[in-house]
């Protein structure tokens, strides 16, 4: 048997490696994310949300991982979009007549156009936040006299949430996430060859209940909150 | 009964087909697919035109060979069956059937509904063997064998390599039928010496030969004739990842 080298990349098993490894990541991410937003729903006028903030802009260790999360995202979008060109050129002629309802779900027949729409997503909302945070104009102020210049994001999502079309933006894209991680978070499991009678129904359970409800509409939430104050 | 049939008619690689229609009368609900094919057949000799190709051997679900796609599913509605093995009383009268062949860069189609499956035999070529040197067959109980094992290993091997999972698999991936032959020799002791180099060069030879990737859809075991588990798709993950890992 001749032996076979080649690069992890180059390989089909290898690409749904890379995807699966980061799909996960983004999905430990997501829970961070959400735990520390969930201070929006204080109704301290964002005291605590807005010291939040200043935590993750200024602890070294958060930093390196927020800049580690970026180049993952990228990772998994240039892995997805060569995975959906790749698996285009094996099927050249398309068939007359196609019916996949009953051997697949849809969420998994459609994530690339579901992941469209969250990256979609992703770019408004970082040009919103992120860049108002870091380049913007946000007011700062002080809380207890510690001395230290909070900027008052909370103020800008206020402001954000107020209009109906980014209401509308929020709610429509984390139907996409839910749906993307119905499929996603199971299959992350299966790419990595995490497969055992024991444990699929736990990882099919936490990805339907936490991944696609939980989250998905705990995020939602957040803007619906804010325009219906 | 009555079948209306949309059949895809091409004359060779080159050419480019189209569908035709054809009306099959006197179908009896007891025929299997492919002999309502036959009376389609024997009409279209009589009148002097080409009959349709398609391949089939034994008749009986064994032999892999019976590739249609049928009404926009692989060996058409029923589930665990080849098309052989389907029964006309599935259909209704005055049905109209589309029948296509397996679509996929990897298996060119050479005539109507026969297509090439040779890759998957260059697949096998490149690994789903062991190697011994013969002499007496061994004493089968000298060599134990974990019954779990046995039965995975048994599941597996029931691939028929008809490849209806590359034809029901959006992206026309191989991974159902490649990870049963990798699971079938990792299972077993025979398998164990040759067992990571083989899952690499499957794996690279199914690579060359065009098929897609693996999104984890569960197409494939939906639509397969002998209800193949995806569970293989992960052990063949699991193999490759630890034959990368020790490279
Ligand atoms: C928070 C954001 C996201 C999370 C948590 C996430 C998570 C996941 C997970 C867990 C998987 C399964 C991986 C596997 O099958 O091995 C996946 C697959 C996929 N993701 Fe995402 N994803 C996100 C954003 C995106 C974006 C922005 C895109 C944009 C193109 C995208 C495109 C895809 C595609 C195409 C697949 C399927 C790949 C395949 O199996 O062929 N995802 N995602
Ligand atoms: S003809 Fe042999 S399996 Fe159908």
């Amino acid at each position: 048997m001749a032996t076979v080298q080649g690069g992890l990349f180059r390989s089909s098993i290898g690409r749904k490696y890379f995807m699966a490894l980061s799909g996960l990541f983004l999905c430990l991410f997501l829970v961070v994310h959400l735990a520390g937003n969930l201070q929006l729903f204080k109704d301290d006028g964002g005291k605590a949300f807005n010291m939040y903030t200043w935590f993750m802009t200024h602890n070294p260790l958060i930093k390196f991982i927020s800049y580690a999360n970026y180049a993952i995202i990228l990772l998994h979008v240039i892995d997805g979009i060569l995975l959906s060109k790749h698996n285009r050129k094996a099927r050249p002629v398309k068939y007359y007549k196609v019916d996949q309802s009953k051997s697949s779900t849809w969420s998994s027949r459609n994530m690339g156009i579901l992941g469209t729409i969250i990256l979609i997503f992703l770019v408004i909302h970082m040009r919103s936040f992120w860049f108002e945070m870091h380049f913007g104009n946000v007011p700062v102020l002080e809380y207890d006299n510690d001395g230290v210049q909070y900027k008052d994001l909370f103020t800008v999502v206020d402001a954000a949430f107020g209009q109906l079309w980014y209401v509308l933006l929020y709610v429509i894209s984390m139907f996409a996430l839910a749906f993307h991680l119905y499929h996603g978070f199971q299959s992350g499991f299966q790419s990595l060859g995490i497969n055992h009678p024991r444990y699929n129904a736990l990882i099919k359970g936490v990805g339907t209940f936490a991944f696609a409800i939980l989250i998905p509409a705990l995020f939602a939430a957040m803007p619906l909150y804010f325009f219906l104050k | 009964m009555k079948i209306n049939l949309k059949v895809w008619r091409q004359a060779n690689t080159q050419s480019k087909g189209d569908f035709k229609d054809y009306t099959v009368n006197e179908v009896s609900e007891d025929m299997s697919f492919l002999e309502m094919f036959d009376v389609l057949n024997e009409e279209l000799v009589r009148k002097g035109e080409e009959p349709v190709a398609f391949d089939h051997d034994c008749r009986e679900g064994i032999c892999g060979m019976c590739s249609m796609y049928i009404n926009g599913r692989a060996h058409g509605p029923e589930q665990g069956t080849t098309t052989c093995q389907l029964h006309m009383r599935h259909f209704k009268d005055g049905e109209t059937v589309v029948v296509e062949p397996w679509r996929a860069q990897a298996f060119p189609v050479l005539k109507d509904l026969v297509v090439d499956r040779s890759a998957f035999d260059r697949i096998i070529q490149s690994g789903g063997f062991i190697s011994v040197n013969t002499g007496n067959a061994v004493d089968a109980n000298s060599l134990p064998v974990p019954k779990h094992n046995a039965e995975l290993s048994f599941d597996a091997a029931a691939c028929i390599g008809c490849g209806a999972c590359v034809a029901a698999c959006k992206n026309a991936s191989a991974m159902l039928f490649v990870s049963a032959k990798v699971s079938q020799l990792a299972l077993l002791p025979q398998g164990q010496p040759e067992r990571y180099n083989r899952v690499q060069a499957m794996v690279h030879q199914m690579d060359l030969e065009g098929f897609g990737n693996c999104t984890n859809t569960g197409a494939c075991e939906a639509e397969c004739p002998k209800e193949i588990s995806i569970s293989n798709i992960a052990r063949m993950n699991r193999d490759f990842m630890v034959a990368k890992i020790a490279e």
